[in-house]
């Protein structure tokens, strides 16, 4: 297992290369002059050159390539303008926020769509088949910011179940001792009670939000695996033979649908990371998304690069845990590795 | 003319739900073309008196914070909706298949530098690529455009590469080579023609995908600018009334958008149908 987690890292290797490439170019086309725009709309002529030799501007572009390759090594992303702080510090500061929240989405999703599609193809034309392709065709065309807001109109106005959309936690109640970041380990690990039922409150609605969206393309393709494999020889004889219907079903049918949907994950995983940054907007979330956006909005690009690489390394994570799934559900892709 | 109409009416009688789709598409054709003609009101006149006043007869959407008529501004936006979703995919469909049909028809390093800049683009969070781009080539529709496509563009790649892969050696592709077809003529005449089909189901399935894509980004800020009617934009106006009760704001556009992507799913679900009756679910 340790060899195929090392061969699936040498094999991303040229992918994240790429990727700081692309975020080195992106910068570069930023229009404008950037040492400009760090001296301020007041500086002299003098100021702007200085600038420019401050940062290396006035180098050949593989210099400068090399300069923030270096920079990238040993961590950093250099400082933003809005907060004065360099953005490593930033992001670390909350990323928890971000990755607890999609988590939960993410959990909710496979626990409602795995059992949701299965069901579906055991019994096609049934009411949970119905249920199903209604519940998919909705969690693709619906907008995720819009769920968003029909949740909290229902929810928060109209029946005053939740909390308002404001943040992880309300402003009466104190963050939990700071061990992991994650509030709702934080809370478990000092044993508050209180403190995390507010926080699951808060987090409620976010994470439905997510989780419906990303519930649509999972439950979707399970439902499919399933009427694949169940249709299938093997299935069959297994029946012919006499096996009970729960064998049948789990231990023979649901480990090989699992294959192409676990496939499906790694585009689930790439739309959850971008519906993140929306949901974020919508819930006023403290997560990187937002400082992202924030940074957006003022031009203020060190933040967003530095966010956009984030992503892309917690991508490529997720997609290495998806070829850690397949060796744990497929022995044959084990034996290749 | 005759079976060709009998020939429709058997598809639409086999799925009533694509006819749906298809009058739904009409429509928003008709609204995006004759929008501003068919509205009520200026969907940019604003009117302080009439602020935040919720449907009825005078206004069916209500009017928004600064008194200005929300069905005017929806359907008037259906235009700009459209047009972005459509230059996106468009775009990306040309560069995809070009790419995709040269690569997988040539094969060497052409198709390996294909794989490398697609496998680069893909590794990224697609819509975090999109913001990107937009915040790096500069906050306009122009640019949401380009970064709609430029996230597009691996789809329509890979798809044609694989459909000419998978053809390259027929026996029709020998039997032109041997009639004396030169490569570019074998590849734009024979076989990009039959790496349609499948590229149209990929078209109608993208476009739902680039609206969502393309509000989302106007949603969060980038590329349109208010006061320009745009569903994205209006949602995000919206949502700061959502949680004191003017839900009308933020439902009409959200509304708009979702049946936009809904239609353009169930065309694409149609579509596949027909092409591949196989894959029918």
């Amino acid at each position: 297992m340790l060899r195929l987690i090392g061969r699936r890292l040498l094999a991303a290797a040229p992918g994240l290369a790429g990727v700081i490439v692309v975020t080195f170019l992106m910068t570069r086309a930023l229009p404008g002059d950037p040492a400009a725009f760090f001296a301020g709309p007041a500086a002299t002529r003098e100021a702007i050159e200085e600038i420019r030799k401050n940062l290396g501007l006035d180098k050949s572009l593989t210099v400068q390539f090399g300069v923030y390759v270096r920079d990238l090594m040993r961590g950093d992303l250099g400082k933003s303008l809005t907060t004065g702080q360099p953005v490593r510090s930033d992001l670390v500061s909350r990323l928890p926020a971000s990755l607890e929240l999609t988590a939960c989405g993410l959990l909710l999703a496979v626990s409602i769509a795995l059992p949701l599609g299965g069901l579906a193809a055991t019994r096609p034309g049934s009411w949970v088949d119905h249920l199903c392709r209604m519940l998919t065709t909705a969690g693709v065309s619906l907008p995720i910011f819009f769920t968003g807001l029909l949740l909290v109109y229902v929810f928060y106005f109209l029946l005053g179940w939740a909390p308002a959309p404001l943040g992880r936690l309300d402003a009466f109640a104190s963050a939990p001792r700071s061990i992991t970041g994650f509030f709702l380990l934080d809370a478990l690990l000092t044993g508050d009670i209180g403190v995390m039922g507010a926080i699951l409150r808060q987090l409620a609605l976010p994470a439905i939000t997510l989780g419906l969206f990303a519930m649509a393309p999972i439950a979707r393709m399970t439902r499919a695996a399933m009427l694949g494999v169940l249709s299938s020889d093997f299935i069959r004889t297994a029946r012919a033979s006499g096996l009970d219907r729960r064998t049948v079903l789990v231990t023979y049918a649901f480990r090989n649908a699992m294959v192409p949907v676990v496939t499906t994950l790694g585009m689930v995983f790439s739309f959850l990371l971008g519906a993140n940054v929306l949901v974020e907007k919508v819930f006023a979330w403290p997560g990187i998304g937002s400082y992202a956006l924030e940074a957006l909005i003022v031009s203020d690009y060190a933040p967003v690069q530095g966010f956009i690489l984030t992503m892309a390394g917690l991508y490529v994570l997720l997609n290495l845990l998806i070829d850690v799934l397949y060796g744990v559900i497929d022995p044959r892709a084990r034996i290749e590795a | 003319m005759t079976a060709l109409l009998r020939h429709g009416r058997y598809v639409l009688g086999e799925n009533p739900v694509t006819g749906l789709a298809f009058g739904l598409f009409v429509l928003l054709v008709v609204l995006a073309a004759a929008g501003p003609w068919l509205v009520p009101y200026d969907p940019l006149a604003s009117n302080t008196a009439e602020a935040l006043r919720p449907p009825s007869h005078a206004h069916w959407f209500g009017t928004d914070q600064l008194g200005r008529d929300l069905l005017s501004r929806v359907v008037v936006a259906t235009r700009l909706d459209l047009t972005i979703s459509i230059c996106a995919v468009m775009i990306a469909f040309a560069v995809g298949s070009a790419a995709g049909v040269t690569g997988g028809f040539y094969g060497g390093w052409t198709d390996r530098l294909m794989g490398r800049v697609l496998d680069t683009i893909m590794a990224f969070p697609l819509f975090v690529l999109a913001m990107g781009i937009v915040a790096a080539l500069g906050n306009t529709v122009a640019n949401i455009v380009y970064a709609t496509a430029i996230i597009n563009v691996p789809f329509y790649a890979r798809l044609a590469r694989s459909e000419v892969m998978v053809r390259r050696e027929a026996g029709f592709i020998e039997a032109a080579r041997l009639g004396g077809n030169g490569g570019v003529r074998i590849l734009a005449v024979h076989l990009f023609p039959n790496c349609l089909p499948p590229m149209m189901v990929q078209i109608s399935l993208n476009l739902g995908w680039a609206i969502l894509n393309a509000a989302g980004l106007s949603f969060i800020g980038l590329g349109v600018r208010p006061p320009t009617p745009e569903w994205g934009i209006m949602v995000a106006e919206g949502a700061a009334f959502i949680v004191s009760g003017e839900w009308w704001i933020a439902l009409f556009p959200g509304a708009a958008l979702m049946l936009a992507v809904f239609c353009f799913n169930l065309l694409g679900d149609g579509l596949r149908d027909l092409m591949d009756p196989r894959r029918r679910t």
